[in-house]
């Protein structure tokens, strides 16, 4: 890594009040928009999938599926487009410091991801309005691009984050940035695994949330093949790929354990570095006391080195303003991802073992619980792994090279633009949770968009009943 | 020299953006003065139909636009973020409620609902292109400080910035108009045709007047600019802008709506590298801040040249083929998403069909004399 002049910045940091509430914003619009852009990443995936089977079975149920869940994407893709569009704005707005600073390093991986942010946009147009003029497996064909650059897109931003935590491929001479490899920047040390963590979790964010929704309606008595294979088609793909993801963790806590031991210790509250370090879990950690907990000796050393004897370093390490605050949420944070994706994988189990010995799916009712959970589980998941990364990278914002205090704004009022996007983004919530549950209504009801309602285009196209 | 190739490139991206999206940010407004729910229905679904599929795409060459800048022009690019904060929060506000306003009334059904939510979105495609404008009339002005520290009210606030916000809005509307006159002809729908070819008429004037208006205000708040735009290298590029705008409204008066789209697009675009040309190579009037010195290294700017290059030959053809199945009409937003209602009765049914455009143009004359008065004392 080139330019390691540790906290040279530290002291041409500004004195500012506003980074508490600039990273409280930055976590209120990023913890919203990431459901969204979990969503944007995997839900086409998922409804080609349905259309696959649609046009290859000639199976009407997946191609309604399909169909209906496009007008859902629809709603959430525009929502996500616009939502991360502010986020593009903060990254100016809130961190000026960490732009002007490092923007020519870190822009390139948003313009790989700006190509195709584009194609995702124009064939998600070209997917979502050609249903009725382009048939069958053209149209399939024009929903590939959205699923591929979803893919492809994700692994550009998470490109930056991973960089934020494992910066390289730049070198700076007094302050200046001299030169950069950009092909270094995008495939940094932490890119490895961050990039297929998250788009892992957003596949199974969006497996599980399809799931859930027709195990909720399911429990509820609706039991018809509609909602059997609305559940499959989101179950499985996510249940499939759970253990692949909980690899990937586990090989990302210990590449994090190397590359950034002080996160790590306060993941695992590993106050002195020292052999032989027990795993907590659960425990609030408080003036220097772990409160509550299973303490299991050991285990973290082995969790880390595969022997009791590895030695793991402590977050005694750094002084105490070079480590991050609220432990014990951190911690906490890690239990809850851990433990949410290891239930998801034990109902992944459950429906194996079922599919396996008797060729059907669960009945228990508990099944269905869990499944109609699953989908806020992993939503819940993957936000407490975001505040893992980014609330144990603090306090820097680059590690290591730039504290977020030097980042943010030197303008006031961010507390009045917070103020506003938690009251917008909380209305935004809503309205679309409404928007989505009253267009299932609308489905359930069999009526159409618009049927009986007045100002209506009078010229329309008559419309097919129950597509 | 790729600093200036950057450079260029940041220029065709707000000029796409502005070609592109303006015109949808121009429908929201159309929409907004169309009237009442029954009177509004036929030019409320023309817009919708023609905006539907496209915003989103054209919605991404801000992004694009935003990432140039902060990667080729970091140091530029932190001291805009700082110094007119303030436009830029309300746009980003603006565009949030303009996409999911948009995006909602497609699903709505309930007539009320459905009020709301294009209203939302009617009223904050007004709002956005005007704060975007004023943005640009900052920096143009020199109003941004290389080292700035804090946000600044008057930097955006000055007759020439104002100016050119609501030039914003006047360009929007003039572009979405023609568009939608163009479009109203294509389906052969005289009544529609007729509707907006009176708006962009009126739309096409009043951003012509803007534009002599910030011309004339720019004499005072940046005359180096101003001067190569009327005298100098930029000349050519604003005479270009003004035979289009010309062009364009003739051919809408004489009823051939065939080419007046490219014709007004081609002025816009004609509006914007004026703007650029004559102020090059310096990026923020008034500062030593210029294209190759805003922070970034020679081998970032090669790498986003290529990767411009890689942009062109991936989205080149795919918008291609989005413009020419909706040319063609094949996209349609039928079951999955239609207009079924754009109910919008913020002003109430008149009887004279006119009325919108008469009080348009009423607004804008309002506001050029009142910023006429203001820039006299100095």
């Amino acid at each position: 890594m080139t330019g390691t002049g540790v906290p040279t910045l530290l002291a041409a940091a500004h004195v500012s009040g506003e980074v508490v509430p600039a990273r409280a914003q930055m976590a209120a619009t990023l913890g919203f928009h990431i459901i969204l852009a979990a969503l944007g990443i995997a839900l086409p995936s998922i409804v080609l999938l349905a259309e696959f089977l649609g046009l290859r079975r000639r199976d009407q149920t997946a191609m309604r599926l399909a169909r209906r869940w496009s007008q859902a994407m629809g709603v959430l893709v525009a929502v996500g487009a616009v939502t991360g569009t502010v986020l593009s704005f903060e990254m100016g707005l809130l961190w000026p410091g960490l732009m002007r600073q490092y923007g020519a390093v870190l822009g390139f991986p948003f313009g790989v991801e700006g190509i195709f942010f584009f194609l995702e946009a124009i064939f998600t147009a070209i997917y979502l309005y050609g249903w009725r003029r382009l048939g069958g497996w053209a149209h399939f064909w024009s929903g590939v691009p959205i699923a591929l650059s979803g893919i492809f897109g994700a692994m550009s931003v998470i490109a930056v984050n991973s960089w934020m935590n494992q910066p390289g491929g730049f070198t700076e001479h007094n302050g200046q940035i001299t030169s950069v490899d950009v092909w270094q920047v995008y495939f940094n040390h932490a890119a490895i695994y961050e990039m297929p963590h998250m788009i892992l979790a957003a596949y199974m964010v969006s497996g599980f949330t399809v799931a859930g929704i027709y195990a909720a309606g399911i429990l509820r008595g609706r039991r018809d093949r509609y909602h059997y294979t609305g559940f499959a088609i989101g179950f499985i793909p996510a249940a499939i790929l759970t253990p692949f993801q909980i690899f990937v963790g586990d090989t990302a806590a210990r590449a994090i354990a190397a590359d950034q031991p002080v996160k790590f210790a306060a993941m695992e509250y590993v106050a002195q570095t020292s052999r032989d370090v027990p795993e907590w879990i659960g425990g609030v950690y408080a003036n220097g006391h772990i409160y509550g907990g299973l303490k299991i000796p050991g285990l973290d050393s082995v969790l880390v080195g595969f022997r009791p004897s590895t030695k793991v370093i402590g977050w005694d390490s750094v002084p105490a303003a070079y480590r991050p605050p609220v432990v014990w949420l951190l911690h906490l944070c890690f239990d809850v991802m851990v433990g949410l994706g290891s239930l998801l994988l034990l109902a992944g189990l459950w429906a194996a073992w079922e599919w396996w010995r008797r060729r059907r799916l669960p009945a228990q009712r508990l099944f269905w619980l869990a499944g109609a959970v699953s989908g806020l589980a992993a939503i819940v998941a993957m936000e407490c792994g975001w505040v893992v990364t980014e609330v144990g990278r603090q306090p820097w914002v680059v590690y290591q090279l730039q504290t977020t205090t030097a980042a943010a704004t030197t303008n006031g009022g961010v507390i009045a633009s917070l103020s506003i996007v938690i009251v917008g983004y909380a209305v935004l919530g809503v309205a679309t949770i409404a928007i989505l549950r009253m267009l299932a209504r609308r489905w359930r009801r069999g009526d159409l968009a618009g049927a009986g309602v007045p100002y209506g285009p009078a010229d329309r196209a008559p419309r097919r009943a129950g597509s | 020299m790729a600093a200036d190739a950057v450079g260029g490139i940041l220029l065709a991206g707000i000029t796409l953006y502005a070609v592109f999206a303006g015109a949808d940010f121009g429908g929201g407004l159309w929409d907004l003065l169309a009237g009442g729910d029954r009177r509004g229905r036929e030019p409320r679904r023309l817009i919708d139909e023609t905006v539907t599929p496209v915003w989103e795409a054209n919605h991404v060459w801000l992004v694009f636009d935003l990432v140039i800048f902060w990667t080729a022009f970091p140091h530029a690019f932190a001291a805009v973020m700082i110094a007119v904060a303030l436009p830029l929060w309300l746009a980003a506000a603006g565009i949030v409620l303009r996409g999911s306003g948009f995006a909602f009334r497609h699903e709505l059904s309930r007539l009320s609902l459905q009020r709301a939510a294009g209203a939302t979105f009617a009223f904050s495609s007004l709002v956005t292109p005007f704060f975007m404008g004023a943005v640009i009339g900052a920096i143009a002005t020199g109003s941004i400080p290389a080292g700035a520290s804090h946000a600044s009210l008057a930097a955006w606030t000055s007759p020439t910035a104002l100016l050119a916000g609501f030039l914003f809005v006047a360009a929007c509307s003039y572009l979405a108009a023609v568009y939608l006159t163009a479009e109203a002809a294509r389906r052969g729908n005289a009544r529609m045709q007729a509707y907006f070819t009176r708006r962009a008429q009126v739309a096409g004037v009043a951003a012509g007047a803007l534009s002599l208006a910030a011309l004339a205000a720019l004499h005072s708040s940046n005359p180096t600019l101003d001067a190569r735009l009327l005298t100098g290298r930029a000349l050519p590029l604003a005479v270009l802008a003004a035979v289009s705008g010309l062009a364009a409204l003739g051919l809408l008066t004489a009823g051939r709506p065939r080419g007046v789209r490219l014709i007004a697009a081609l002025g816009v675009a004609a509006v914007v590298w004026g703007w650029g040309v004559a102020q090059y190579p310096v990026l923020l009037p008034g500062t030593g801040v210029t294209l190759s010195n805003a922070g970034a290294p020679g081998t970032t700017m090669v790498a986003l040249v290529i990767l411009f290059i890689v942009a062109v030959l991936c989205i080149g053809p795919s918008l291609a083929l989005l413009f020419s199945l909706q040319g063609r009409r094949l996209l349609h937003a039928d079951e999955t998403g239609t207009l079924t209602a754009a109910g919008l009765s913020l002003s109430r049914p008149t009887p004279a069909g006119r009325s919108p455009v008469i009080r348009a143009a009423v607004v804008t004359l309002v506001v050029l004399a009142a910023l006429a008065r203001r820039r006299r004392p100095h």
